[in-house]
Order: C-alpha cells, then sequence, then structure tokens
C-alpha cells in the first residue's frame, strides 16, 4: 500500500495524520510548533467560562487547516455534554466533538452509560462524535448504534503516562468493532503509542505525555516517528512469534567445519 | 440581579450586546448562553437582559 493512500476516515472526513495533539498544560505559544513537529491535523480544546481580563484565545495559536476537536471536559452527565457540544458548535468550529463525562475526580474514568446517551443525542444533531470510553466491547457496540464516528478507549488514567494497561480489552475493540479506535488518555511514551499503533489502533492522542516533557516539539515529533512507525509496522504485517525454540537467520548449510 | 459566570450584575432591562460592549470579550471568540439556552451572535442585540436571568459566556481554552 502506497502511504499516501492509508487515510484516517472520521465522520466522512481524511486525515493523513494519526496523531491527535491535545492543547492543555501547556503554553499557548508553544502550540504552532507542537502541531508541527507532531504534525498533527486535529486538535483538541475545551470549552470553560471566558475569562473577561486576559482575552487571548488559543484560537489564535493553532494553524489554519487543522480541524477543532472540542471536548465536553467538566460534563458529570449526559445533558452536561450535550449542553456543552452545542456551545462549542456555536463557537462556530465545526461539528467535531470529543465526548468526556466523568463523575470520579480522582481517576477521571469516563462514564460509559452517560457517554452512550450523550452519544446518541449529538449524533443526531448531526455532530462528528469521538466518544472517549473505558474499553468494553459491548459498550464499544452500543457507541457504534448511537452514531459515534470513532471510539475512544483509554490506556490508563488521564494524564498519568502510565502506558497500555487496557491493552487487551482495547486489542478487542479494534478486532471487532467497525470504527477507528484511537487510543486516549494514558500514553506517556512514544514506545507505548507504537505498540498501540502495531496493534491496529487507528490513531493517538496524547496531551500529558508532551506537556510534562522536557522538550515539548522534540516529544512531539518522537510520537509522530512512533506513530509513524506503529502503523507501517501495522499495515505491513508482524512477523509471528515462535513459542519454543528458535529459527536461524543464517543459511543452515555452508558452515565452515564438517 | 442578572448572573453572568458566576457573578451577579445590576443590568437587568440592558441588550446582551449593550452588556458586551462593557467587557472585553471579543464577540467572535465566545459563546453566550442565557438560561440553558444559546443565543445566536445574531440575537444579541435584541435579547434583553432580565432580573434573575443566568447566562454564560464561554471560550475555547487549552485541554485534551
Amino acid at each position: 500500500m502506497n502511504n499516501n493512500d492509508d487515510k484516517l476516515i472520521i465522520g466522512g472526513h481524511e486525515f493523513n495524520s494519526r496523531f491527535i495533539l491535545g492543547s492543555g498544560k501547556y503554553s499557548l505559544k508553544l502550540i504552532e510548533s507542537a502541531v508541527r513537529d507532531a504534525g498533527a491535523e486535529i486538535i483538541t480544546l475545551a470549552v470553560r467560562r471566558a475569562n473577561t481580563k486576559d482575552n487571548e484565545s488559543i484560537l489564535d495559536y493553532i494553524p489554519k487547516g487543522v480541524t477543532l476537536l472540542p471536548n465536553t471536559s467538566g460534563a458529570r452527565n449526559a445533558e452536561e455534554a450535550v449542553r456543552i457540544a452545542r456551545l462549542a458548535r456555536e463557537l462556530g468550529c465545526g461539528d467535531f466533538v470529543k465526548i468526556e463525562i466523568m463523575r470520579d475526580s480522582k481517576y477521571l474514568l469516563p462514564d460509559n452509560y452517560e457517554t452512550i446517551k450523550a452519544t446518541e443525542i449529538l449524533a443526531k444533531e448531526g455532530f462528528v462524535v469521538m466518544p472517549y470510553m473505558y474499553p468494553d466491547l459491548n459498550v464499544a457496540r452500543d457507541l457504534v448504534n448511537a452514531g459515534a464516528a470513532a471510539v475512544m478507549p483509554l490506556a490508563s488514567p488521564i494524564g498519568s503516562n502510565k502506558g497500555l494497561a487496557t491493552k487487551e480489552f482495547i486489542q478487542i475493540l479494534i478486532d471487532e468493532i467497525d470504527l477507528p479506535i484511537i487510543v486516549d488518555a494514558g500514553i506517556g511514551r512514544p514506545s507505548q503509542a507504537c505498540e498501540a499503533m502495531e496493534m491496529g489502533a487507528a490513531a493517538i492522542m496524547a496531551n500529558t505525555a508532551l506537556a510534562t516533557a522536557g522538550n515539548l516539539p522534540l516529544m512531539a515529533s518522537a510520537f509522530r516517528q512512533a506513530i509513524e512507525a506503529g502503523r507501517k509496522a501495522y499495515l505491513s504485517g508482524i512477523g509471528r512469534v515462535l513459542v519454543r525454540g528458535a529459527s536461524a537467520s543464517d543459511p543452515l548449510t555452508g558452515f565452515l567445519h564438517d | 440581579m442578572v448572573k453572568i459566570n458566576g457573578t451577579e450584575y445590576d443590568i437587568a432591562g440592558k441588550t446582551l450586546a449593550e452588556y458586551l460592549e462593557t467587557t472585553s470579550y471579543d464577540p467572535k471568540r465566545i459563546a453566550v448562553e442565557r438560561n440553558g439556552e444559546i443565543v445566536p451572535k445574531a440575537e444579541y442585540g435584541k435579547t434583553v437582559l432580565n432580573d434573575e436571568d443566568t447566562v454564560e459566556v464561554v471560550s475555547f481554552v487549552g485541554g485534551g
């Protein structure tokens, strides 16, 4: 397969990049270089009460052509998520929304039940709905039926940088769900992003891994390369694992002894 | 009193547009909700704020 033909398709929109970038917890001045070095075509945002003192807008720092993916963070149930999504759309930056509903502030785990409800309402209103969820096959199927455009299972708790704690369950979603599976939350290192891509994830979303790195643009570039490497490995078909023993890579004839 | 983003203001009778002119908000970068309903930008000028209205003015910020 030619790499140029390998598109990520979300709700009918095509993307070349498989790295969704978060914009939280770092300086607005770093956003442009982060987007560039990540090669990102989608960036997430949050909706909050507008600040009267500081009228600087994050939108002025995001390069043109990048798709905005507002999240519904702060929502504690479906109703609040729907409200935030509608406000985000009123802000005039498209129809994409990442549903994020949490009842618990210690582990920040998504409420799958409320997430399904919000997905159904927002998909009917024409949003491109990307629900963040705890990886559960039954819930993923319900999200498909509710009209989701992608499914975003968590790898480990938000902001933890702990990597693929839910690996086996994400693999089940990749194998069984006919929508892009985008691994979101908890990916802390490029190697973890690469591993998820090798498994067949459609894309990776990362924020804290970059925001807490020593050199953010350099880490963005490292993630980009890891995601691309993992994608190529997945597309190429990964070699088998021997259960026992070894298999020589060198010819088994012509040895320099009898 | 009109409650805007959690703070009460003595501006009942003014329009939303009149209130926004007294702030440093960039109208292109905000969305407004009154009593749970979104107010389209075109209606800021004819939306009169009533006593006990609850208004939210929101914008995008960095987030994951």
